[in-house]
């Protein structure tokens, strides 16, 4: 493990200026940048150690939004009885991620800087060529042992998949990432790779989250995260759909739909197009079935993670229909 | 200690009165496990320690150009940074049969690569986080040439058939072609491996040419055979200490690459070196189970009584050694056919060699032929259970000898009662509930009795307490337990009386931990050992002047209680301890071995424990001995996504007898779970074009949770087995896994329509 300084603030914005140098990384949980550093990818050359800043994990449930402290620990997000009821798909979804020791230990905020598991991006020894990891250098992956890579919002330089199950419920539900006193809503939190997969957020250094929103909304009371893989705990998604369902005093008609996906894409998916083809429908499963297919759309695979583009529509029909209570 | 054995006077069981052996106790060292007290092999630190860290190849195959290690020379703590430029000599060693080595020298560290992840270099410096930093630095050039990632590679061809491993009775292939109902299909499993929970690794220190190591071993002597080979020095100035092992699976039993480097960086530094092997690391410092393949042709009547069986298979192996996983284990043994022909090859692939994993050869052997012939019920419109009776083996069909026991129908029919087997609907699809396609398979597994000698050192004290001791190990199987068992029953104390001291070269002497022979060859040894300390104490009794029972006028005297008394209850009883006391004696000590009685010299003795070459067959004799067992599986799979559950698991077991119900539970439920891991789960992803497995670490190379194991319902049908050792019990470790994954690929089919013949069975593959 490389050297390197370790600094402890004693207020979020000494944490800041202390983060301002490009090589310095903010240290909460660790369960990402630890992991990162074993592997050669993470080399900061300045931790700034900000676990004990106080008044950042402070957990707020009102009548018009939850608010999410950065430092909550995924646990703690998880089990807070609030949430499961303003917005189940956020407990669902963080209960099911990690394993317990991890979710014990990470934060929300850390949790949304979550790096891929693309085995050639955490693997620079042997795997010189990553665009995210340095920049021109090439994709080793595509063309490699493909199966979990993405099938969405992939480019030429990277397919890596975002790998993170709480940042789906977010995108879903218009939450808003704090950063001081900027606000960044969670779908734009998280940049396609395009030609610069190495930029994964719109953070300049020394920017801290400080904690995330999530607006009340009928659809977010009536949520819920599937989450499908081959292992029952402790994998990442093979495709996971957060989805709320608002219908109309007709009980019927759908009035408001949330729908994103998680696994099967380079960022927290937003499936806008399913959410666009209900609204205003009658709720009833061929329909359901028909409209998710759209979630898909443009969707590009490499080989062995073909089966995605089949399996993510039914994610999201057996969700919205397990929300309608008709699966 | 006397040098032979006593003829028990005094029958070959206790009095009756402890009858610890069979007992459901909690494992003995699971306590000091719980507290920490436990100390591993890597938490031992003695003075002075320097640690190593092993850089290893990034390409398949190919030659190192150069090592560039000026950076790391100069990086701080650095020690010394071991290359194939500066490593020392040392000698090939003798492979496992101790066949004579070549004459090369061994070199752990290499200039030619052949597959990726090989060990080239290593760093010993004063930190470990200084060795992880020097070892970064080190830049490593290669001149590559093609590797062949695997045996579906057109290069990798038809690979070497293994002649010893033909097996051929009547005419199979003529038999296959007339036979009114044909299946043929092929079955493949993945490169899998054992990762077990304590990572491998070594302390090594020099004194002098004695040389000491703690390391997880499950073959004390074995290693230090290797060891003293590589390094020219004595065995008997080797000493590995290895009270505790955190798993294994096979994978623990061979001296490795890195025990090497990490005992040549100590000799080379002066200074004790400890090394431990990562996680993505172990993937390649020793090889797992070889990716496999099996073509079986199934010939059978309308009735599906089996006509004939022909069965080709292939396992990977690498391109500069030798591995055998021997797929025909269980296609020649289970069914009764009248035509059998078998034939394997092994593939030379970029590759490490690949190991024993935890049933090596039954496993896969069994994945095959328990798939085919459940093809075959339903190709003949048979009960997959009702078939299995119908072509039952009523001897070995191979060896043409009688079963010593064989209680498979019994298992079958426990484990068909529990299950529920008679509610089960034959048609696939028909046991829908909502999403979830629900299926219930059955599959049979064996794994045979293997058998070698073993040594036992018994103490009596003076405070009435037994100490039993032998250089076998415990890696979490139950040694410590069931030999306090054995010894208990014996001397007629109570188990908690007995202290084992197990996992030291300096202690009497054992063989491989491995075959699942452990068990049985020790409760044997200790057993012998115990009623021979049983006999002397007794005749000191009888005849010591001072000794209470001088009066008595008794021929023997019987223990029970940890009290010796006369059989007839006339004389007092007296307490172990008292009597050691009156008769002046502080211990008494014996220490027997079952070698046989023309093989106990010392060159006998060598070869007995630190090779496998003494070794019984289970058809060494005029029985087939094999342990027995039945797996009944119900599986849910979701229409929509193709994701599997294991929800219920009922399996009859013939282990023969049992010496500690709840330990033996233990173990096969352990196998169960492991095999529902490599039927959904297990797979060692391959790069093609770099020949890398690129899922080397516990988050992606996927091994079963606890939220995927349900239940799991074990029953013992054993009956005690004479033939197949001392005290009566058949193989346990091993026996659990095999079967599993066809019992949930046939209960996959059950509940889906669709076969799935290549592990593991992820969802895409039943979408």
């Amino acid at each position: 493990m490389r050297g390197f300084s370790y600094l402890r603030p004693g207020s979020p914005d000494e944490a800041r200026e202390a983060a301002r140098d490009p090589s310095a990384a903010f240290l909460a949980g660790g369960t990402t940048l630890l992991d990162l550093a074993k592997c050669g990818v993470a080399e900061p050359e300045r931790v700034v150690d900000i676990t004990h800043l106080s008044g950042l994990a402070t957990i707020t449930v009102g009548d018009d939004r939850i608010t999410l402290g950065a430092l909550a620990t995924m646990s703690r997000v998880a089990d807070e009885a609030d949430i499961r009821t303003h917005c189940p798909a956020v407990a669902e979804a963080l209960s099911q991620a990690a394993s317990a020791q991890i979710r014990n230990m990470a934060t929300i905020g850390g949790n949304l800087m979550q790096r891929t598991r693309c085995a050639y991006f955490r693997d620079p020894a042997t795997f010189p060529a990553c665009n995210k990891r340095a920049p021109g250098s090439g994709c080793a992956a595509i063309g490699g042992a493909v199966r979990n890579h993405a099938v969405l919002g992939v480019s030429e330089s990277c397919i890596a998949t975002y790998p993170g199950d709480l940042a789906t419920a977010l995108v879903a539900f218009d939450a808003v990432v704090h950063v001081g006193e900027r606000r960044i809503a969670a779908d734009d939190f998280f940049l396609l790779p395009g030609a610069t997969p190495d930029r994964e957020h719109p953070l300049e250094p020394g920017e801290m989250i400080t904690a995330i929103a999530i607006p009340a909304s009928p659809a977010a009371r009536r949520s819920t995260y599937l989450k499908i893989r081959d292992r029952q705990s402790y994998e990442f998604a093979a495709a996971s759909a957060a989805v709320g369902l608002e219908l109309a005093a007709d009980g019927r008609t759908i009035r408001d739909l949330r729908v994103a996906l998680g696994g099967v894409a380079t960022k927290p998916w937003r499936a806008r197009g399913v959410e666009d083809a209900l609204r205003g429908k009658i709720f009833e499963p061929e329909t359901v079935k028909r409209a998710s297919l759209a979630a898909m759309e443009g969707a590009v695979d490499h080989g062995a993670n073909r089966f995605k583009i089949d399996l993510a529509p039914r994610v999201v029909a057996r969700a919205i229909l397990t929300l309608g209570g008709l699966a | 200690m006397t040098g032979t054995d006593t003829k028990t006077k005094h029958g070959d069981a206790s009095d009756g009165s402890s009858n610890s052996l069979g007992a459901r106790l909690s494992r003995f060292d699971g306590p000091d496990k719980i507290r920490g007290a436990a100390r591993y092999a890597l938490e031992n630190h003695p003075a002075n320690l320097a640690h190593a860290v092993i850089v290893q190849s990034t390409i398949a195959a190919g030659t190192v150009r150069a090592i560039d290690v000026a950076a790391a020379q100069v990086a701080p703590g650095v020690l010394l940074v071991l290359t194939p430029d500066n490593a020392l000599h040392l000698d090939s060693a003798s492979n496992w049969l101790g066949a004579p080595p070549p004459d090369a020298p061994y070199l752990p560290l290499a200039r030619t690569v052949t597959f990726n992840g090989q060990h080239v270099a290593a760093v010993v410096a004063e930190t470990l986080e200084q060795a992880i930093e020097a070892a970064s630095l080190i830049r490593i050039t290669y001149d590559a040439t093609d590797a062949i990632p695997d045996f579906d590679d057109p290069r990798a061809g038809e690979g070497q058939p293994m002649d010893p491993m033909k097996i051929d009775w009547g005419d199979a292939e003529t038999a296959f072609a007339a036979a009114p109902v044909r299946i043929e299909e092929t079955y493949r499993t993945p490169r899998e491996y054992n990762v077990p929970l304590e990572p491998h690794g070594l302390v090594a220190q020099w004194d002098g040419d004695a040389l000491t190591i703690w390391e997880p071993s499950q073959w004390i002597d074995g290693m230090a055979r290797t060891y003293a080979e590589w390094f020219a020095i004595p065995f008997d100035k080797v000493r590995i200490v290895s009270p505790y092992v955190g798993g294994g699976f096979g994978s623990k039993a061979l001296a490795c690459a890195h025990g090497a480097i990490a005992i040549m960086a100590a000799k080379m530094v002066g200074r004790p070196v400890k090394l431990a092997v990562t996680r993505p690391q172990s993937f390649t410092a020793f090889g797992g189970r070889p990716a496999t393949r099996q073509t079986i042709a199934l010939g059978a009547t309308r009735e599906g009584k089996l006509l004939s069986i022909v069965h080709r298979g292939d396992n990977e192996t690498s391109v500069d050694g030798f591995a055998v996983e021997p797929l025909g284990a269980v296609t020649a043994l289970m069914y009764a056919t009248a035509n059998l022909s078998s034939r394997q090859n092994i593939v030379p692939v970029n590759t490490v060699l690949p190991g024993p994993l935890r049933a090596p050869g039954e496993n896969p052997s069994a994945f095959g032929i328990e798939s085919a012939i459940d093809e075959l019920a339903y190709a003949v419109g048979a009960d997959p259970l009702a078939i299995r009776l119908l072509n039952y083996a009523e001897e070995d069909p191979h060896a043409r000898k009688p079963w010593s026991t064989r209680q498979l129908r019994e298992a079958f029919a426990v484990g068909a009662e529990r299950f529920g087997w008679s509610r089960r609907t034959p048609a696939p699809r028909s046991m829908r509930e909502g999403n979830q396609l629900i299926g219930w398979g059955v599959a049979a597994g064996t794994y045979p009795v293997r058998r070698t000698a073993g040594e036992a050192l018994v103490r009596i004290l003076a405070d009435g307490t037994v100490e039993v001791a032998s250089s076998s190990i415990d890696m979490g199987t139950g040694t410590y337990t069931i030999l306090a068992q054995t010894a208990a029953d014996a001397l007629g104390v109570a188990p908690d009386r007995v202290r084992v001291k197990l996992g030291d070269s300096s202690l009497p002497r054992a063989p491989v931990a491995g075959g699942s022979q452990l068990a049985n060859l020790m409760t044997g040894a200790v057993h012998k050992a115990a009623l021979a300390a049983r006999d002397e104490l007794i005749g000191l009794a009888i005849n010591h002047p001072s000794s209470p029972f001088r009066d008595v006028q008794a021929n023997t005297l019987v223990i029970a209680d940890g009290r010796i008394a006369a059989p007839r209850g006339n004389g007092p009883a007296v307490p172990i301890a008292e009597l050691m006391r009156k008769i002046g004696r502080e211990q008494i000590e014996v220490l027997r071995d079952t070698l046989p009685e023309a093989s106990r010299s010392d060159e006998d003795r060598y070869k007995n424990f630190t090779t496998v070459a003494t070794m019984r067959s289970p058809t060494d004799g005029d029985y087939s001995l094999h342990s027995w067992c039945a797996h009944f599986v119900e599986v849910r799979v979701d229409a929509d996504f193709g994701t599997v559950r294991v929800s219920r698991v009922v399996s009859g077991i013939d282990s023969g007898r049992v010496y500690n119900p709840k330990l033996a539970e233990s173990q096969w439920q352990g196998g169960i779970i492991m095999g529902i891991g490599q039927a959904l789960l297990e797979e060692g992803i391959v790069d093609r074009r770099h020949a890398r497995v690129v899922n080397n670490n516990l988050a992606d190379y996927l091994i079963a949770t606890n939220a995927d194991i349900p239940d799991i319902e074990v029953i013992s049908v054993g009956i005690p087995d004479p033939h197949a050792s001392a005290l009566g019990g058949k193989a346990v470790g091993e026996l659990g896994i095999v079967g599993v994954a066809p019992a949930i690929a046939n209960a996959v089919y059950h509940a889906t329509g669709r076969r799935i013949r290549e592990l593991p069975i992820t969802l895409d593959k039943l979408m």
